[in-house]
C-alpha cells in the first residue's frame, strides 16, 4: 500500500494503478470516457484532468490527465483545483458542441454517461452558436442500431470491438472534426461480442436494437440477476422487464467469469421468450383433437387420470434448472430418470465430471483462462460453442506478452497504448489442435487440423512426449512429431499453462488425451489448467443429478404407461427415425417446455412453463460452478416453473404425496439435503431477511400507481416472491446487497452502466460481497496420477465412406437463442459441409445439392465447401433450425444430386 | 581548411538547382565525413555530434547527441534499430528541407549514413512530404547511386556495418510530420500521436529503438564529423552552434531562404538577405519560424535568431521560415487562415483539439465576416489557455493557438474593429 494525497487529504492505495483508476476506487467522483476498467488507459478524451503538485510547497501545479498518471508514493494532486474543475466543464462544452440535443429522443437517456458526466462537470449553457456536424448512420443488422451524430469520439468502441474483442470489420475512419466509428460499409457486424458496443459507448451511438422494439427507460425497467442459458460458461446477466414483458439483456459483472461483457448469443438469446414459438396455453389430445386447458384446476383434473397409478419415465434436460431436473427425478425415480441428451454427450459428460472431480484445481475459471500462458485447444471449436471463453482465451493470448515485456520497460500494465507498441501485438502462445478452421486461427503460433481421431492420438503423444510415464500412442507421422515437440517446449515453458477441450466433436478420446496432458503437465510442475466445454448450459449439473442414458428410456418406453418430458426436444438427441419411435411407442407424453417443438405438438398433454427470465433456480456451468438465477417478472399462474408442476404432479399420485417444496428455495434446500454434492447450495440461497428484501424495481419507477388504474384505482399488492431475496416492489434493501445480488448498478449521479465502480471496491476487482457462484466440487488434497489409456488407434481409411464431424454456430446452434427474431436473423441455412478435395472428387460445386445416408438417417442439402476441412470428413451443422440429429462419428454415404432446380420450374 | 567552410549546408547547391551526381558530390569532398566516422567508434560519433551542440532543427530544437545518447547500444540492444529522416515538411510557410532533398540529397545521405552508424540503426527511411515529387524522384536517383557506391547496403565500405535506406512518400496529412505520429504513419496506421513515455528512442517504428531527425538536423551531421564540432560551434554568432536555413514569406522584397550563422539577428535576415518590405508595405509582425510559432513585433528585429533569443522574445525559432504580415493584411484573416489548416489537420485523437479548433475557426471567419460578437474574445482567449501544453495530446493544438493568442495580444485592436464595424476594415467591399 502507498499513500496519495488529494486535495491535501493522505489516502491509502494498492499500488501499481493510474491516478484516475485510484480515485474511482477510493470513490471520488473524477469523470471520465476512454478510460474503461477493461480496457485501460489512452489519454484521449482528457476528460479526467486533475491537477498535480511536485511536492506540498508547489503552489502551481500542472494540469495531468489522470488516466494517463502513475498514482505513486507521495504523489499529490487536486480534483478540486479551479483549473482542473474549469478544463473538466470545458471538455463536455467541446463534446457538446456536436452532440445532438436529443436527450429526450435518444435510448441512452437516463442512462448515458455523458449526461452523468455533464452535469457532474457543471457545464451547462451553450456557447457554441455555428452548426453541427451530421454524419450518415449505418444499418449494422439485427444488433446494434448506429446513430453517429450522437458520438463524442472517445474511441472505446473501436477499442473494444478492434483491440480487445479481436473484429475486423469495424474501424475509425477519417480525421479531425469528422472521425466516424463504424463498418467501411453498410452491413451486419460480424463479431459475435458487437452487443457490447451498447454499453461500452458512453452514449447513444450504439444502441440496443432489441430494446428499441418494446423500449422502456432503465428506471421503469425492473430488473433482477440472472445467469446466461446459451451456453455451459454461465456469464452472468441482469434481465429487464416492464409490464410482465421481458425487455433486454445487460451484462452483470462477475469478476469470476465474464467481467464486463458477454456474448451476442447471450445479449440477443432472450428474444426467444418473445417469439412466436412461445408455448402459452396447455393443451391435451382428445378424441384425435387438441383440447385448451385453460385453468390450472383444468390442467391437473386432466393431469390426475394420465399418471396416478401409472408408471412413467422422466426425460431430463441440460437447459432446464438443477430444481425442475431434481423434481423430475423424484417423481419419476433415479431409475426411470434419463438425461435428454444424446448418449454419446452423456457418457462424455460423465467423463468430464469424473476427472473434474478427481481434481478440481485443474479446473480454472473464466479470470484464471486470462492468465494462462500457454494454451492449447484440442478439438473444440469454442469461438462457436462458448464465445466468452473464446474472448478470455484472445485476452490471455493477447497479454501474455503484455505481462513480461510491461516490467521490462518499465510500463504499467493499463497504459494501453504504449503495451501495443512494445508487443506490436503478438499475441503470445497459442496452439490449435481442431478439425478445421476457428475464428482463433490467426492469434495461433500454430494449428493442426485433422481427423478427430489424429487429435486425440496427437493428443496422447504430447502427454507421453511431457511425461514418458503417461501412455504412448504409438507411431505419429514426421509432421505430428514436430508439432508435438515445440508444442510441449511452449507448455513447459509456460507457469500457467491451459488445455482447453469439450464435447462439441462428440470424441471421447479427445478428453481423455487433453486431461492426460494436464495431468502430465502437473507432475513435470507445471500449475497447469484444463478446461472442458459442454453441450449446454446445465450439463454439468444434469450430468451430477444422475441419471441414465436416452437409449435405455428406447428400451424401456413401451413398458411403461408413459414419458414425461422436461424442457426438451427429443430430436435434438435422436435420430428422426428413433424419435419416432421413441415417441411413438409412448402411451402417454406428458411435455413440459417453454416452446413449441416437434415433441410438444404431438404431446398428449403440453403445459408451456416459465423461461429462465420468469423462473428461480440453479445453473452448474462447465466448470462446476453452481450460480442462482430470479425471477425478472412475477409468477403468472399460466406460466408456472416446470419444478412446480412436477411436484404438482407428485402430490397428486396416491403413493407418491410428499411435496419437495413450494418454493424454489425450499426445492434447492431439498436437494442439498438429499444429494451431498449439492450440499454447497445452501450457501446461495441463504438470504437473512424475509422483511428486508432487494427490489426489483428502481426507486425512479414510474407509473406505480397509474399502471393499473384502468382496472383499478387501489393500488395492487406487490406480487410475493417467498423465499428470494428479491421483491417485486420499489421498496426495500437500496444499499449494500451481495453482489451477486445486485438487480441494476446505480448510484447518484451514475445513471449508466459505468456506476458498477460504485459496487466494486478497487474498480476493475470484485464486486463488493461478490459471491461469484459456488464451486460444487472440493479438493481433494490428492493430484491424480494415474493416466487415461490410448483408447482409439487411428482408423485411416473410411472406404470411399464420410465420417460425420459436428460443426457449431453461434447463431443456430443453441436451440434457444436461435428462436430469438435478431438471432434468427444470422442463422446461416443449413448444409453439409465436404472439404475441397472430395468435393472436386464428388464434382460438387459451393450450393450443389448432396444427399448423407446413415443408418437411421438421410436427407439432402447444399453443400457448403470448407477448404481447411480434412478430407473423408463431412460437417453437420448441430442443432441448426432445420438440421436433424446425426451422431458425430457415424460412416455414411454421400450422393451428388443432379441439378434438377431449373426443371421444377 | 576548416575555416574557409561557412555554408556546410548549401555549398553544393547549384544555382540552377541539379544536384550533384555521386561523382560530383564525392569529387567536391563528399563521403569522405562518412569514411572518418566509419573509422570510429559509434559511441565516438555520438560525443562529437553531442560536443557540436547541434540543436534539432524540425522545430523543437532538442539536442541532437543527447537524442541519440538514450538509444540501447551493444550487443543485447533490440534489433533492428531505425532512423527516420523527417522529410515531410507541412509547416505552412516552411520550405527549408525541401532545397536540401532537391539540392544536394547525398548530404542528407551521407547524414543519415553517419547519424544511423552513431546508434547503429540497420534500417533507415526517409519519411517525405507526399507533395515532394521533385525530391522523390531525385532522393531516388541518389539513394541508388550511393547503393551502387556501397555507402548503402551491406558491409558499407568493407566494414561490419550494413544500412538499408528507403523512400517513404507521406499520405499527406500535417500530423504525420510529428515524430509518434510519423512512426505510426509509417507501420500502416492511423496517424495518431502516441503517448510518451516510452520514447521512440526505446519504442518507436516495430516497437525498436528509433531515432526521428529533420533534414536539416542531419545535414548538419557530415560536416560537423570532417571539421570537428569546435568548428561547428565557432559557426554560431551566438551560444547556437552551426548554421541555419532562414527563409522569409510574405511581402518582402525578396522572398528566399539563406543559410546563415545561427544567431543571425532578424533585422539582418530581413533586412540584408530580404530586402527588406516592399515599397508601399509596412512591417507588422512575423511569425520567426513557421505557422505554428508566436508573432514577433517589429520592436524584436534586433533578436538574434537563435533558440533561446527567439524564446526569450516570446516566440519561438521553430523551423526558421518566418511568415512576414504587413500593414495591408488583415490579422484575423491571417490567423483564421492558418487555424483553419490547423483545425483541418487535427488528427481527431484528444477533444480540445478536435473540437475547439474547428470552433475558434468558426469564430475567427465570423469575426472577419462581420458576424463576431463580443463574446468571442472570451471564447477564443478560453482556448487559448485550454489548448495549450498539457492539456492536449501532443503539440499540434498548442502550436495553432501561438500566432492566435499572440495575435490577441499584439492586435487586439483589429479584432475589437471587426467586431464593432461588423466588418473586416480590410475588406474592399
Ligand atoms: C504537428 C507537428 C508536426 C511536425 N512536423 C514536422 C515536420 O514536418 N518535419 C520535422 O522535421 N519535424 C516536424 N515536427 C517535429 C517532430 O515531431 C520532431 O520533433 C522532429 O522531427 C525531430 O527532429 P529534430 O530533433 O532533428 O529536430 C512536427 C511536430 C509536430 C507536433
Ligand atoms: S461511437 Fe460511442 S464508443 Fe465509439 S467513439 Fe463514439 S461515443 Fe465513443
Ligand atoms: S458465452 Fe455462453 S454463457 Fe456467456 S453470454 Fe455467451 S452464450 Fe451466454
Ligand atoms: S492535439 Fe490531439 S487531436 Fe490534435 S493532433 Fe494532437 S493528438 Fe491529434
Ligand atoms: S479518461 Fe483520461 S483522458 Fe480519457
Amino acid at each position: 500500500m502507498i499513500t496519495i494525497y488529494i486535495d491535501n487529504q493522505p489516502h491509502q492505495i494498492r499500488e501499481g494503478q493510474n491516478l484516475l483508476a485510484a480515485c474511482l476506487s477510493l470513490g471520488f467522483d473524477l469523470p471520465y470516457f476512454c478510460w474503461h476498467p477493461a480496457m485501460h488507459s489512452v489519454g484521449a478524451c482528457r476528460q479526467c484532468a486533475v491537477k498535480q503538485f511536485k511536492d506540498e510547497n508547489d503552489q502551481r501545479g500542472k494540469i495531468v490527465m489522470a488516466c494517463m498518471t502513475p498514482a505513486t508514493e507521495g504523489v499529490r494532486i487536486s480534483i478540486d483545483d479551479p483549473e482542473a474543475r474549469a478544463f473538466r466543464s470545458t471538455v463536455i462544452e467541446w463534446l457538446m458542441v456536436n452532440h445532438p440535443h436529443d436527450c429526450p429522443v435518444c435510448d441512452e437517456g437516463g442512462e448515458c454517461h455523458l449526461q452523468d458526466m455533464t452535469v457532474m462537470t457543471g457545464h451547462n449553457y451553450r456557447r457554441f452558436r455555428f452548426k453541427k456536424r451530421t454524419h450518415v448512420n449505418q444499418n449494422l443488422g439485427p444488433f446494434v442500431n448506429h446513430e453517429m451524430n450522437r458520438c463524442i469520439q472517445c474511441y472505446r468502441c473501436v477499442r473494444f470491438y478492434r483491440d480487445y474483442a479481436g473484429g475486423l470489420d469495424f474501424n475509425v475512419f477519417g480525421a479531425h472534426d469528422s472521425v466516424y466509428f463504424g463498418r467501411q460499409t453498410s452491413g451486419i457486424l460480424e463479431g459475435e461480442f458487437s452487443g457490447n458496443l451498447v454499453e461500452v459507448c458512453p452514449t447513444g451511438v450504439f444502441t440496443d436494437k432489441t430494446f428499441k422494439k418494446h423500449y422502456t427507460r432503465k428506471w421503469d425497467l425492473a430488473t433482477a440477476p440472472s445467469v446466461c442459458i446459451h451456453c455451459s460458461v454461465g456469464c452472468n446477466i441482469i434481465i429487464g422487464a416492464r409490464y410482465g414483458r421481458i425487455r433486454r439483456v445487460l451484462n452483470r459483472f462477475n469478476s469470476q467469469i465474464n467481467g464486463y461483457f458477454i456474448c451476442d448469443r447471450g445479449r440477443y438469446g432472450y428474444e426467444h421468450i418473445l417469439s412466436e414459438k412461445r408455448l402459452h396455453g396447455s393443451r391435451i389430445r382428445e378424441n384425435g383433437g387438441h383440447k385448451e386447458l385453460r385453468t390450472n384446476e383444468e390442467i391437473l383434473r386432466h393431469l390426475t387420470p394420465l399418471i396416478d397409478g401409472k408408471r412413467f419415465i422422466g426425460v431430463g434436460s441440460p437447459r432446464a434448472t438443477l430444481e425442475s431436473n431434481f423434481a423430475l427425478q423424484t417423481l419419476v425415480g433415479t431409475e426411470n430418470f434419463f438425461h435428454g441428451v444424446p448418449d454419446r454427450d452423456h457418457a462424455l459428460v460423465e467423463r468430464v465430471i469424473s476427472i473434474t472431480k478427481m481434481d478440481p484445481t485443474l479446473t480454472p475459471s473464466l479470470d484464471q483462462v486470462k492468465n494462462c500462458d500457454a494454451i492449447l485447444i484440442l478439438g473444440e471449436d469454442i469461438s462457436e460453442t462458448a464465445p466468452m471463453l473464446a474472448l478470455a482465451v484472445r485476452r490471455a493470448v493477447m497479454d501474455e506478452p503484455r505481462r513480461h515485456l510491461a516490467p521490462k520497460y518499465q510500463l504499467p500494465l493499463w497504459q494501453d497504448q504504449a503495451l501495443q507498441e512494445v508487443t506490436q501485438n503478438k499475441p503470445g502462445p497459442l496452439f490449435l489442435a481442431t478439425i478445421g478452421k476457428t475464428r482463433l486461427d490467426n492469434l495461433a503460433t500454430h494449428r493442426l487440423s485433422a481427423h478427430p481421431e489424429e487429435l486425440s492420438h496427437f493428443g496422447f503423444a504430447l502427454a507421453h512426449a511431457i511425461d514418458p510415464a503417461a501412455p504412448d500412442a504409438g507411431e505419429t507421422s514426421a509432421e505430428m512429431e514436430s508439432c508435438v515437440k515445440s508444442i510441449k517446449e511452449a507448455l513447459l515453458a509456460a507457469r500457467n499453462p491451459l488445455l482447453i477441450s469439450g464435447t462439441g466433436l462428440g470424441h471421447a478420446a479427445l478428453i481423455e488425451a487433453a486431461a492426460n496432458i494436464a495431468r502430465a503437465l502437473r507432475h513435470q510442475g507445471k500449475n497447469a489448467y484444463l478446461d472442458f466445454v459442454l453441450p449446454h448450459c446445465n450439463s454439468m449439473g444434469l450430468g451430477l443429478l444422475g441419471g441414465r442414458p436416452l437409449s435405455h428410456a428406447l428400451e424401456m418406453v413401451s413398458q411403461v404407461d408413459g414419458i414425461i418430458i422436461l424442457e426438451n426436444e427429443i430430436s435434438r438427441s435422436f435420430s428422426s427415425s428413433r424419435t419416432n419411435q421413441f415417441l411413438g411407442a409412448a402411451k402417454t407424453i406428458i411435455n413440459l417446455d417453454i416452446m413449441q417443438t416437434p415433441t410438444s405438438d404431438i404431446a398428449t398433454l403440453s403445459i408451456p412453463v416459465a423461461s429462465y427470465a420468469e423462473s428461480e433456480g440453479t445453473l452448474v456451468n462447465q466448470e462446476g460452478r453452481a450460480q442462482r438465477f430470479y425471477r425478472v417478472v412475477p409468477e403468472n399462474p399460466n406460466l408456472r416453473e416446470s419444478w412446480s408442476w412436477l411436484v404438482e404432479m407428485m402430490a397428486l399420485i396416491k403413493n407418491q404425496p410428499e411435496r419437495l417444496g413450494k418454493t424454489p428455495h425450499e426445492i434447492t434446500t431439498k436437494l442439498a439435503q438429499v444429494n451431498p454434492i449439492f450440499a454447497p447450495l445452501l450457501s446461495l440461497v441463504s438470504w437473512g431477511s424475509e422483511t428486508q428484501k432487494i427490489p426489483r424495481e428502481s426507486h425512479r419507477a414510474s407509473g406505480r400507481t397509474a399502471m393499473t388504474a384502468d382496472i383499478s384505482v387501489h393500488e395492487p399488492k406487490p406480487a410475493d416472491d417467498p423465499g428470494s431475496p428479491l421483491a417485486f416492489s420499489m421498496e426495500g434493501c437500496h444499499g449494500d446487497v451481495p453482489g451477486n445480488l445486485l438487480p441494476r448498478y446505480w448510484s447518484p449521479g451514475w445513471n449508466s452502466v459505468q456506476s458498477l465502480a460504485k459496487f466494486q471496491d478497487e474498480v476493475g476487482g470484485p464486486l463488493r460481497q461478490e459471491n461469484p457462484g459456488r464451486r460444487l466440487f472440493e479438493s481433494t488434497g490428492n493430484p491424480i496420477k494415474n493416466y487415461f489409456a490410448v483408447s482409439e488407434k487411428i482408423k485411416k481409411n473410411n472406404h470411399g465412406r464420410w465420417q460425420v464431424v459436428p460443426l457449431y454456430h453461434v447463431f443456430g446452434s443453441d436451440e434457444l437463442s436461435a428462436a430469438g427474431a435478431a438471432i434468427s436473423e444470422r442463422i446461416p441455412d443449413p448444409y453439409i459441409a465436404i472439404s475441397a478435395k472430395d468435393a472436386a472428387q464428388l464434382n460438387l460445386l459451393e450450393n450443389s445439392r448432396i444427399r448423407l445416408i446413415a443408418d437411421r438417417e438421410q436427407f439432402e442439402r447444399p453443400v457448403k465447401i470448407i477448404s481447411s476441412l480434412p478430407a473423408g470428413l463431412v460437417g453437420v451443422p448441430m442443432g441448426l433450425p432445420g438440421m436433424p440429429y446425426v451422431e458425430p462419428g457415424t460412416i455414411v454415404d454421400l450422393i451428388a444430386i443432379p441439378d434438377h432446380r431449373d426443371n421444377e420450374k | 581548411m576548416a575555416a574557409v567552410i561557412t555554408k556546410p549546408l548549401t555549398q553544393h547547391i547549384r544555382p540552377d538547382r541539379e544536384p550533384l551526381d555521386i561523382k560530383a558530390y564525392e569529387y567536391a569532398g563528399g563521403y569522405q565525413a562518412a569514411r572518418k566516422a566509419l573509422a570510429m567508434s559509434p559511441l565516438d560519433v555520438q560525443k562529437v555530434v553531442g560536443d557540436s551542440g547541434l540543436r534539432g532543427r524540425g522545430g523543437a530544437g532538442f539536442p541532437t547527441g543527447m537524442k541519440w545518447s538514450f538509444v540501447p547500444m551493444g550487443p543485447d540492444a533490440p534489433r533492428p534499430k531505425f532512423l527516420l529522416a523527417n522529410a515531410d515538411e507541412m509547416e505552412p510557410g516552411t520550405f527549408k528541407d525541401r532545397l536540401l532533398l532537391e539540392g544536394v540529397p547525398h548530404l542528407l545521405i551521407e547524414g543519415m549514413l553517419i547519424s544511423a552508424y552513431a546508434i547503429q540503426a540497420e534500417i533507415a527511411y526517409v519519411f517525405l512530404r507526399r507533395e515532394y515529387y521533385q525530391s522523390a524522384r531525385v532522393l531516388l536517383r541518389a539513394i541508388a547511386e550511393a547503393e551502387q557506391a556501397n555507402y548503402l547496403g551491406k558491409n558499407i565500405l568493407g566494414t561490419p556495418f550494413s544500412l538499408e535506406l528507403r523512400l517513404h512518400q507521406s499520405a499527406g496529412r500535417y500530423i504525420c510530420g510529428e515524430e509518434t505520429g510519423l512512426i505510426n504513419s509509417l507501420s500502416g496506421r492511423r496517424s495518431t500521436p502516441r503517448a510518451k513515455p516510452p520514447f521512440p528512442q526505446f519504442v518507436g517504428l516495430l516497437g525498436k529503438p528509433t531515432i526521428v531527425n529533420n533534414v536539416e538536423s542531419l545535414c548538419c551531421i557530415p560536416g560537423i564529423m570532417q571539421y570537428g564540432p569546435e568548428w561547428f560551434k565557432s559557426l554560431g554568432l551566438t551560444k547556437d552552434a552551426g548554421t541555419k536555413l532562414y527563409g522569409i514569406s510574405g511581402r518582402a522584397l525578396r522572398t528566399g531562404l539563406w543559410e546563415l550563422p545561427m544567431g543571425t539577428p532578424l533585422r539582418e535576415i530581413l533586412e540584408d538577405h530580404a530586402g527588406g518590405m516592399q515599397p508601399g508595405y509596412t512591417l507588422r509582425g512575423l511569425l520567426p519560424g513557421g505557422a505554428s510559432t508566436d508573432f514577433m513585433l517589429p520592436e524584436h528585429l534586433d533578436t538574434p535568431m537563435d533558440f533561446d533569443a527567439v524564446q526569450e522574445a516570446g516566440s519561438r525559432l521553430g523551423t526558421g521560415t518566418m511568415i512576414l504580415l504587413d500593414d495591408h493584411t488583415c490579422p484575423v484573416g491571417f490567423v483564421h487562415n492558418l487555424i483553419q489548416f490547423f483545425a483541418r489537420e487535427s488528427c481527431g485523437w484528444c477533444t480540445p483539439c478536435r473540437e475547439g479548433l474547428p470552433w475558434v475557426e468558426k469564430i475567427l471567419q465570423a469575426i472577419e465576416t462581420g458576424c463576431g460578437e463580443s463574446a468571442d474574445l472570451t471564447v477564443l482567449e478560453d482556448h487559448c489557455r485550454l489548448l495549450g501544453p498539457g492539456y492536449t495530446y501532443c503539440p499540434l493544438a498548442p502550436g495553432a493557438m501561438e500566432p492566435l493568442q499572440s495575435a490577441l495580444k499584439y492586435f487586439k485592436q483589429d479584432f475589437v474593429r471587426h467586431i464593432e464595424e461588423k466588418k473586416c476594415p480590410w475588406s474592399q467591399a
